[in-house]
């Protein structure tokens, strides 16, 4: 008796309540992405599927055919993470840091206002932005025009040289909320005692923030950058809307995920692809494992935290 | 208690609802053509069940940009419908190959189609058939009879009086010279290479000795196009380079633009939306009295999922696509969409007349980067809107953008190896 009540029962309660996670994620995540990753290895000779290897990466970066697009496609996503980096993410700490001003009137206001893009959909968005920036029925010639500025207006979104500029910044629009929102709440867990004691040493105002805050939110902002480059790599949906699945102008808008849409399912003309679809995706794969490797071994595992 | 009677007679009348509709053959069609939902509800399928009793339609479009995407995917579920409408060339000849189309070269109701009909849905020998051809749209410049009567001009026959027009339209100020933008790239390809190249290479003549290996996109004939697309971004109205085919479509229906190259297929919707007179002229060839070649482009056909269970009623449906009873149908419900068939048609809509009127006048072709040429990798169809839009922005000399479709399509058809 003694015996049965040491030995430790088996939990059927973890198991119960985890199945259902497990199961969902299994079979609309992990099993979707082995499948991906299997299918790379394969092709397609007279409607059989047959097993080539490594085969369809080479031709991926064998080819200039495919190699030019990919690497095209490449550059761009880095251009469209380069833009966010700069501008979404200063501008969301920014924000993050003015809002939490306590002397700051309609914080809440401003804050859900600068939040809302974040939910819309990607092709309101897309669409909005291209009525605004039309040059035939778009208001942003008008109101450039009305400030005397009309000269600098361009069709932005049909220039090969603006058009990924400018649909970075229409991502940063919709999504500088997201930033602001983790590092207004990594602000406002700053215990009030370390302030205070800044405050007795003579460190106010913008140098306590340089000096006191931002060392304290570096781990968000670093969780930030790592959410950001995910999502910018595996972005689709706002070229998609606004320019096609050609990515135009002259594909100066194309990045890795509007390459593979195309590849994977065709477009026009062009048969579908899977298997070079499931190529290009492991690559988009392993581009952002080996980026989230980097910053988990290089820089998270280095970065000081701090208790409070 | 009177729950489960109530369930007891919902489950009564489902059996009792099924046993009746059992007799009926319902076959879905798989289409892309969303735009015309209402006159096949309206009119097409009403006058097949009518003649047709125990045949029931259900047609199902999806959306133009996906339908290849979703019909591929379907017919791999087996989750697609009884009859599948065919994207001319090498889409619907991948699934013939991949025995989701039926050959259905025996059926009586192809007897009435031309070869040049039928070989947009035939195999490279053009031994078999897996699809009726349904339409055709024409190529040409849709203008604003208003426009030109207020400038005083007149239909351009020439590419001089052409370019004179443009200029004259341009210079008035009034009205933008035409409505195209390179946005969406398709237009600058379909609405102008291969609506203003037949004329170069004197359509089916070049477009079959391009296929056999005899010319080369680098020739004169194949450039020659480009230097004219080249002149035309002078003419397009401010920031076409953001315009997209919407866009564009509403410039020209709202009267801000004068010219507008299209293909027959906007007539039906330009109908309802503009309101002054249209007028069209086919593309101005190089010198007065030379012959005009038209691009007279095999669009729809419809075939039958090799995979149907009810492949009586799909030929029944089929022979009865190939009759001049639908096409007489079809084409005065959708004017600009021409019948393929040897049937003889009316046509009442005066646009439309005009459009098929050059069938009598000039040479008909078809585009040609659709049969065989975009089979490959880099596609030529994909890669011509891009060399398109590129030559008129001026961003690539016409013969770069020769030079470079030729290298692309050198570096996998054989023939021009």
């Amino acid at each position: 008796m003694a015996d049965d009540l040491n030995k430790p029962k088996f939990r059927w309660h973890i198991v119960v309540f985890l199945a259902p996670a497990v199961l969902v994620y299994s079979a609309v995540m992990i099993y979707p992405l082995f499948n991906t990753l299997r299918l790379s290895l394969f092709t397609e000779v007279d409607q059989e599927r047959v097993y080539v290897g490594l085969q369809n990466f080479k031709t991926l970066f064998g080819q200039t055919v495919w190699s030019d697009q990919f690497w095209n496609a490449l550059a761009n996503n880095f251009w469209f993470f380069v833009i966010h980096m700069l501008v979404q993410n200063p501008i969301g700490i920014a924000l993050a840091a003015i809002l939490s001003h306590p002397k700051l009137r309609f914080a809440a206001f401003y804050r859900s206002a600068i939040f809302i893009p974040t939910i819309l959909s990607f092709v309101i968005v897309g669409f909005a932005w291209k009525l605004i920036l039309s040059p035939i029925w778009g208001i942003a010639p008008g109101m450039l025009d009305a400030v005397g500025l009309k000269s600098l207006y361009a069709p932005w979104l049909g220039k090969e040289a603006y058009a990924l500029t400018t649909l970075s910044l229409v991502s940063v629009w919709q999504f500088v909320g997201i930033p602001m929102m983790l590092i207004y709440a990594a602000l406002l867990s700053i215990p009030d005692e370390i302030l205070e004691a800044a405050e007795v040493e003579g460190i106010t105002g913008l140098s306590a923030f340089w000096k006191i805050k931002l060392p304290l939110i570096l781990p968000s902002i670093g969780i930030i950058s790592i959410l950001t480059f995910v999502a910018n790599f595996n972005a689709f949906d706002l070229i998609y809307a606004a320019q096609g699945a050609l990515a135009g102008p002259d594909f100066s808008t194309d990045i890795l995920g509007t390459f593979m849409y195309r590849t994977f399912f065709g477009f026009q003309l062009q048969l579908g692809d899977p298997h070079m679809g499931s190529t290009i995706a492991s690559a988009m794969f392993a581009i952002i494992l080996i980026g989230v490797c980097l910053y988990l071994f290089g820089i998270q595992s280095r970065m000081r935290r701090y208790q409070f | 208690m009177k729950t489960s009677n109530f369930i007891g007679a919902m489950l009564a009348s489902t059996v009792i609802a099924g046993a009746a509709s059992a007799q009926d053959v319902t076959l879905t069609i798989e289409s892309w053509r969303n735009d015309d939902l209402a006159i096949w509800q309206e009119k097409i399928i009403p006058a097949f069940e009518a003649a047709h009793p125990g045949i029931k339609l259900n047609f199902t479009p999806s959306a133009p940009a996906e339908y290849n995407a979703v019909l591929n995917s379907k017919l791999d579920a087996g989750s697609a419908g009884d009859i599948i409408t065919c994207r001319p060339f090498d889409a619907s000849l991948a699934l013939f190959e991949a025995g989701h189309l039926a050959d259905i070269s025996g059926i009586e109701g192809m007897a009435s189609f031309s070869p040049v009909a039928k070989s947009g849905w035939s195999t490279d020998d053009a031994s078999v058939q897996f699809c009726v051809p349904m339409a055709s749209v024409i190529h040409g410049f849709i203008y604003n009879k208003d426009a030109f009567a207020e400038l005083g001009l007149s239909e351009p026959t020439t590419e001089a009086e052409f370019f004179a027009a443009l200029e004259a339209i341009k210079e008035d100020g009034s009205y933008i010279p035409m409505a195209m933008g390179t946005n969406d790239q398709w237009e600058a390809a379909t609405m102008g290479y291969n609506n203003i190249g037949p004329n170069y290479w004197k359509g089916e003549e070049g477009r079959l000795a391009l296929l056999a290996g005899d010319q080369k996109l680098t020739d004169e004939a194949w450039v020659a196009p480009y230097r004219q697309l080249a002149k035309w971004g002078d003419y397009l109205g401010d920031g076409y380079e953001a315009q997209t085919y919407p866009d564009s479509q509403n410039i020209f229906t709202l009267g801000r633009a004068a010219i507008y190259p299209t293909g027959s297929w906007e007539i039906s919707g330009f109908n309802g939306l503009a309101d002054f007179e249209m007028g069209a002229f086919y593309p101005p060839v190089q010198n007065a009295g030379d012959t005009c070649y038209i691009s007279d482009h095999t669009d729809i056909g419809i075939g039958m999922n090799a995979a149907t269970p009810n492949p009586e009623a799909a030929t029944v449906f089929l022979n009865w696509v190939g009759s001049s009873e639908f096409a007489t149908i079809f084409a005065n419900s959708l004017p600009g969409f021409f019948p393929l068939s040897d049937a003889p048609v009316t046509l009442e809509d005066p646009l439309a007349q005009e459009f098929i009127s050059w069938r009598g006048e000039c040479e008909s072709t078809i585009r040609s980067t659709y049969q065989v040429l975009s089979r490959g990798t880099p596609n030529l169809e994909n890669e011509t809107w891009n060399a398109s839009v590129a030559v008129i922005k001026g961003e690539e000399s016409p013969e770069d953008a020769g030079a470079r479709l030729q290298d692309g399509l050198a570096s996998w058809y054989e023939p021009q190896q």
